[in-house]
């Protein structure tokens, strides 16, 4: 009962060497990978998501009542009625 | 409004989402088939206790972790498109694709962030069975998380399990087990996901072909190609099991799709599959320039109707019969377009009626508009359509990739065969012609694969979503000019993943199975 209490408690400490060990001892090839990861997610999320691609109706609308009308507008006018 | 829209916003918003769905499936199949490979291969490591296959496995097991590193999160690119490009499209989804994605989302971080830890730094840190395991459970995980996205796919093909509420303009799900469960979302998830399985394995036998050919790491290359080539080849057949049961769904759900796949103008009982054809650049039977006729073909008699019904004698119809509406074989009467076009104008009419009756309190009227719209909600699509020959899609496109894609199918059988008979007969080291045929079916395992997604989303355009939204009611009010400066940033982005994958892997795979690892 305590050896396991012992372990729960060790769990913690057991995973975070367990990463901190693994992201220590990587390859020079497995830290460029993780350069390319980082500076993708930078690029797509603070450049391209930020700048380029705001949500449409979330930017321009306040609530959801207002999208909705919105859109119904959008579909109800086409251009062959 | 709809009819201000600028076509080349259109366009354009389809040429960037093709071209990240496209350059996103570069990565995909790999990570899925290859998942499976190493576990296969680890499982032999653990079974053995051969360190001979350990170190096999750490090979495949970096070059899985360089694609999935390059590939991972290119995927969100579309989400963005989702939001910013396609809004009204995004809000008539409504929570359809809100639940798998996110249910996606969080199986993706979960596995990602432990098991595949656990494999690249594991070896040595917990136990045999417990790597091994973590090594099956990102086989099992990353093929979940595909299904997510690919059920949310099979459900523009075929909306099931919903409701649409005229209040807020948005499909709820009303069962969400028939979302999952709907046969077009099962094939659709069972054939990628074989496919990706046959990339894999071609991609294998690829890369360890050039080793033989290099004169090192022999037996490490042959030990690699038979798990591949028996791994394809089960693969392969199961592939050809679900397209099958794929063909009999479109028919039923998408017959213009299926119609225009296989050049099939005018349908007949008894039809026959253009087994090879090339397509005349005139126009068929002058109807529509979409309709070319055919230079020469190779048919195969009655098999498209045994293809599409298993019976040889059963009716196909074909892109005018669907035009000009027609009778299946179970006596169900298909209305023609023109038809479907004055229901759809009632149910978008009823859509706009519904809501004026709802702003002025009048309850009656918005009773009526429901009933109304309820009626005819079916083809609300069509409503948008002043010509029926627009829901044509291009049927030279889909012609074409469906047949490259079958018939590189077939070429993999062929190639996952050959490899066994020579690996079994003790000849593939001196199968010079074969060990380069088999680096040169690399990318035309890519090309199969990509061949199958531009079948499924051009094959079923005009419409995002079957019969209720066509992709020129799907996007936003947007300026052109910004989707037109971020596709070509998303054009230099990802030809830079991807010449850095290429890079990462050809000095990988020039270090080879003794240096390498992870």
């Amino acid at each position: 009962m305590n050896n396991t209490l012992n372990r729960l408690l060790k769990l913690p400490k057991t995973i975070w060497t367990f990463y901190y060990e693994g992201f220590r001892n990587q390859s020079k090839w497995s830290r460029q990978l993780w350069l390319i990861i980082l500076i993708k997610l930078f690029v797509m999320f603070f450049i391209l998501k930020l700048l380029f691609f705001p949500n449409f109706l979330k930017t321009k609308y306040d609530s959801d009542q207002e999208r909705s009308d919105y859109v119904i507008d959008q579909l109800t006018n086409p251009k062959n009625q | 409004m709809i009819e201000n829209l600028d076509l080349s916003l259109v366009d354009w918003s389809r040429a960037q989402f093709a071209l990240t769905a496209m350059y996103h499936w570069i990565f995909v199949p790999l990570t899925l088939g290859m998942a499976f490979i190493i576990a296969i291969m680890e499982t032999i490591y653990v079974k053995t206790n051969d360190p001979a296959w350990k170190k096999t496995t750490k090979f495949w097991m970096t070059l899985f972790g360089i694609n999935f590193a390059i590939g991972v999160a290119t995927g969100i690119i579309l989400e963005f498109e989702f939001g910013t490009n396609w809004s009204n499209y995004s809000w008539f989804v409504g929570d359809i694709f809100g639940a798998p994605l996110a249910i996606e989302g969080i199986m993706a971080f979960f596995m990602e962030s432990t098991f595949i830890a656990v494999m690249f730094f594991g070896w040595n840190k917990v136990s045999k069975k417990f790597h091994l395991i973590s090594t099956w459970l990102v086989a099992i995980g990353s093929n979940l998380s595909a299904l997510w996205i690919l059920v949310a796919n099979g459900w523009m093909q075929n909306p099931v399990g919903m409701k649409f509420n005229p209040d807020t303009a948005r499909n709820e799900m009303d069962n969400f087990w028939d979302v999952l469960f709907s046969p077009t979302a099962v094939n659709k998830f069972l054939h990628t996901i074989s496919s990706a399985y046959i990339l894999a394995a071609v991609f294998v036998i690829g890369v360890s072909a050039w080793y033989i050919l290099k004169k090192t790491n022999v037996v490490f290359a042959k030990r690699s190609i038979v798990v591949a080539a028996v791994f394809g080849l089960l693969t392969s057949l199961f592939t050809v099991m679900t397209g099958d049961n794929s063909a009999r769904e479109i028919v039923r759900d998408q017959p213009m799709k299926f119609a225009a796949f296989e050049g099939l103008y005018n349908g007949s009982k008894g039809a026959g599959l253009v087994a090879l054809g090339i397509m005349s650049t005139s126009e068929g039977d002058g109807t529509n320039e979409n309709m070319k006729d055919f230079h020469f073909k190779i048919e195969i008699p009655n098999m498209l109707s045994y293809m599409a019904y298993l019976d040889g004698n059963a009716f196909v119809p074909g892109v005018n019969d669907i035009i000009n509406g027609y009778t299946d074989n179970d006596g169900e009467i298909h209305p023609p377009v023109t038809e479907k076009m004055e229901m759809g104008r009632k149910a978008i009419a009823a859509l706009k009626a519904y809501k004026a009756a709802k702003k002025t309190d009048d309850t009656v009227g918005a009773k009526e508009a429901e009933k109304e719209l309820k009626a005819n909600f079916k083809y609300f699509g069509y409503g948008y359509f002043s010509d029926p020959y627009e829901v044509v899609p291009s049927v030279s496109i889909s012609f074409y990739s469906f047949h490259i894609m079958v018939g590189l199918g077939m070429y993999f059988i062929l190639l996952f065969v050959l490899c066994l008979v020579y690996i079994y007969k003790g000849s593939v080291v001196n199968k010079k012609w074969f060990l380069r045929m088999a680096i040169w079916s690399i990318p035309l395992a890519y090309l199969a694969s990509e061949c199958g997604w531009i079948l499924a989303e051009m094959g079923r355009q005009p419409w995002v979503i079957q019969d209720l939204m066509p992709t020129m009611a799907a996007v936003s009010s947007i300026d052109s000019m910004s989707v037109i400066i971020t596709f070509f940033l998303f054009l230099i982005v990802f030809t830079g993943l991807l010449i850095a994958e290429i890079k990462i892997m050809l000095k990988q795979i020039k270090i080879g199975p003794n240096h390498g690892g992870n």
